[in-house]
C-alpha cells in the first residue's frame, strides 16, 4: 500500500486526499441522517428537544466542513492563481463582517478604501508572484504607517488612536493571516517536487478544526470552571490543553504526507494548534467587547447563520505562525 | 434586456459590496400593495433598499427619486428607469399648508374643519397634476408598491428628522394600502456624503409590522407614530 502511494505523481496523491476528506464526511453526513430517522419516546420532551439541538450542531459543523473542503478542493482544480483568489475573496469577505463592527469615522473612509481596493490585493499578488520576504512585512511595516498617515491627514481626531489600531487589527488578522494559507500551498521545499505545499494546507487545517472541535466537544461534555467567564463561557484549561494535545496527535500521525519526520510533525502541529485556539479566544474578547456574539449581522440574521469571519479566525492566526516556523525552521 | 443584465450586475455590486440584507421584522415579504417608507442616508438607499427586495416584489415595488439629482446625466437617468423602475418626484418637497389641494381640510383645529372628511377618491380627484405627489399617486392607482423617503431630504445625524407630510397624505388617499415601516442600516459608512469610492459594510435593511391610520388621526400624530415606528427598527 505504502509503495503504491509514494508510486503516485503528487497530483494524484492530492487526489487521493480529496478522495478520502470527501469519503469521511459522506460518511459522517450519512450517520447524522440516520441518526436523525431514529424515533424519539413519546412523552420526553427535554430528550427531544436536546436530540434536535444536538442534531442541529451535528448539521452545522457538517455543513462548515463540506463547505471548507469543496473550496480548497476548487481552490486547487483550478490551480495556484485561483486557489490564491479564492483566498483573497475569503479575506475579503472577512475584513468587510471585521470593518463593519469597528467603530470607523467619516475621516477612515479613504484609510478603509485603501485597505480594501489597494492593500488586499497587493498583499495577495506578492503571495502569489511568491515574494516572501516582501510579503512578510508588507503589512506590518509599510501599511502599518501607510493607513495612519491617510487617516491623519483626513483630518479627524476623534478617538484616533482606537480607530487606526482596530483597522490595523482587522488587516492583520483578515489579510495578513489569510493570505499566509495560499503561501502556505506555494512554498517550495528543496528536495521534494513542487506542489507539496496542498499537503501542508491540508495538515494544517486538519490538526486546527480538529483541536478546535476536541476543545469545543469536551468543554460541553465535562464542563469545569471557565478561565475568562467575561470573555468566553466555554475556555477552560482542561479542554483546551485536550484539544491541543488531540490536534498535535493528528498532526504528527500525517507526518508522511509533509517534510516533517514524525517527532517535527508534531511539534509543529502543536505550535499551530495553540495559536489557532488562543487566537479564536482573542476574536471572542472582540467580539464581547462590541456586544456581538457572531460577527455576522449583529448575530441575527435572517438565515440564522453565523459571519465567516468566526468560522476562519483560528486558521488566520495559525496560519502565520505555522508559515513562518516552517521557514525559519527549514531555513528556506 | 440590457437593463435586466444591468439590473444583474448591479444587484451582485450590492451583495458583494454591503451584502445587502433584508430582515422581515414584522412582515412577511408578501406581494400586496404596499407603502414602504424608510429613513434617508444617501443616494445609495433606494438602490440598498431594491436589492434587499426579494425579485418577485422587486418588480412590483417602484421606488420614488428625486428628479433633480438623478436625472443629471443619461446614465443615471436610464438607470432609475429602467432599472428599477423609479417615479420621479420634484424635490421641492411639498410644504403642507402651500401643496394642500383645494378642498381638503385645512390641518389645524381651526373650525374651517369640516364635519365629514373628503372620502378618498374625493381627494385624490382634487389632486392638481402639479402636485409634487402625483406621480406616486398615479402609481399607486395602477396598483404599484412604492419606497418613500418620508424625510425629504438625506439626513446627516443620528435620527432621522421630522417626517414630511406626503405620507399622511397618501395614507388618506389610499387607505386599503399596508403602510410597512423600514428601517436602513449602515448606508451612511459605504458612501459618506462627498466621497465617490464605496467601502464595503455590511449593511441591512429590517422592514417593521404595518401601521394604520387611525381614523380621525390627525397629520403631526399619525408622522410622529410614523417616525417612531422606523427608529424603533433601529434596535432589532
Amino acid at each position: 500500500m505504502n509503495a503504491f502511494l509514494r508510486s503516485l505523481t503528487t497530483t494524484q496523491q492530492i487526489g487521493a486526499l480529496f478522495l478520502v476528506v470527501f469519503g469521511v464526511l459522506s460518511l459522517f453526513t450519512l450517520w447524522g441522517f440516520v441518526r436523525s430517522l431514529r424515533g424519539v419516546p413519546d412523552g420526553d420532551a427535554d430528550a427531544a428537544s436536546e436530540r434536535k439541538a444536538k442534531a442541529r450542531r451535528l448539521r452545522a459543523l457538517l455543513q462548515t466542513s463540506w463547505a471548507m473542503a469543496t473550496v480548497f478542493w476548487v481552490g486547487w482544480v483550478l490551480g495556484d492563481t485561483a486557489a490564491t483568489v479564492l483566498f483573497a475573496l475569503v479575506a475579503f469577505f472577512a475584513l468587510r463582517e471585521f470593518i463593519t463592527l469597528s467603530p470607523t469615522r467619516r475621516g477612515d473612509h479613504r484609510s478603509l478604501v485603501l485597505a480594501f481596493f489597494v492593500v488586499l490585493p497587493l498583499q495577495f499578488v506578492l503571495v502569489g508572484t511568491r515574494h516572501f520576504d516582501l510579503f512578510t512585512v508588507f503589512i506590518p511595516v509599510y501599511v502599518f504607517l501607510a493607513l495612519p498617515v491617510v487617516s491623519a491627514l483626513a483630518n479627524d481626531p476623534q478617538r484616533f488612536l482606537e480607530r487606526s489600531a482596530k483597522l490595523q487589527w482587522g488587516i492583520m488578522v483578515c489579510v495578513y493571516g489569510m493570505s499566509h494559507v495560499p503561501a502556505l500551498l506555494l512554498l517550495d521545499f528543496p528536495g521534494q517536487e513542487p506542489g507539496r505545499g496542498a499537503f501542508l494546507v491540508f495538515y494544517l487545517v486538519l490538526a486546527v478544526q480538529t483541536c478546535m472541535v476536541v476543545q469545543h466537544l469536551l468543554g460541553r461534555r465535562f464542563p469545569h470552571q471557565p478561565v475568562a467567564p467575561a470573555v468566553s463561557q466555554s475556555f477552560q484549561w482542561a479542554s483546551w490543553l485536550a484539544g491541543v494535545a488531540v490536534g498535535g496527535l493528528v498532526g504528527g500521525l500525517l507526518s508522511f504526507i509533509t517534510p516533517f519526520k514524525p517527532g517535527q510533525a508534531l511539534g509543529m502541529a502543536l505550535l499551530a494548534c495553540t495559536a489557532g485556539s488562543l487566537g479564536h479566544l482573542v476574536m471572542k474578547a472582540l467580539k464581547r467587547d462590541r456586544g456581538v456574539t457572531s460577527w455576522g449581522m449583529q448575530g441575527q440574521s435572517v438565515t440564522g447563520a453565523g459571519g465567516l469571519l468566526d468560522r476562519v479566525d483560528a486558521l488566520c492566526f495559525a496560519a502565520p505562525v505555522f508559515f513562518h516556523s516552517v521557514r525559519w525552521y527549514f531555513g528556506l | 434586456m440590457l437593463a435586466k443584465l444591468m439590473g444583474y450586475f448591479l444587484l451582485g455590486l450590492v451583495r458583494v459590496l454591503t451584502g445587502s440584507q433584508a430582515r422581515w421584522y414584522g412582515c412577511p415579504p408578501k406581494a400586496e400593495q404596499r407603502i414602504y417608507f424608510a429613513n434617508h442616508q444617501s443616494h445609495a438607499d433606494l438602490v440598498m433598499i431594491w436589492a434587499a427586495l426579494p425579485e418577485e416584489l422587486r418588480s412590483i415595488t417602484r421606488p420614488i427619486a428625486a428628479r433633480d439629482y438623478w436625472t443629471k446625466s443619461p446614465f443615471r437617468q436610464w438607470i432609475t428607469s429602467a432599472v428599477f423602475n423609479a417615479i420621479y418626484v420634484e424635490r421641492q418637497a411639498a410644504p403642507p399648508a402651500t401643496g394642500a389641494p383645494p378642498g381638503t381640510p385645512e390641518p389645524g383645529p381651526t373650525p374651517a374643519v369640516p364635519s365629514i372628511p373628503p372620502s378618498p377618491e374625493a381627494l385624490r380627484a382634487a389632486l392638481p397634476d402639479t402636485d409634487p405627489l402625483a406621480p406616486l399617486v398615479r402609481a399607486l392607482e395602477s396598483g404599484d408598491s412604492i419606497i418613500i423617503f418620508p424625510e425629504g431630504t438625506r439626513c446627516h445625524g443620528d435620527d432621522p428628522q421630522p417626517f414630511k407630510s406626503g405620507l399622511f397624505r397618501l395614507a388618506q388617499m389610499f387607505p386599503h394600502v399596508v403602510l410597512v415601516p423600514a428601517w436602513i442600516n449602515n448606508v451612511q459608512r459605504v458612501i459618506p456624503k462627498g466621497e465617490v469610492v464605496p467601502v464595503p459594510i455590511l449593511c441591512s435593511v429590517t422592514f417593521g409590522a404595518p401601521i394604520a391610520l387611525e381614523p380621525g388621526e390627525e397629520r403631526r400624530p399619525f408622522l410622529d407614530r410614523a417616525r417612531r415606528a422606523v427608529m424603533a427598527l433601529r434596535e432589532v
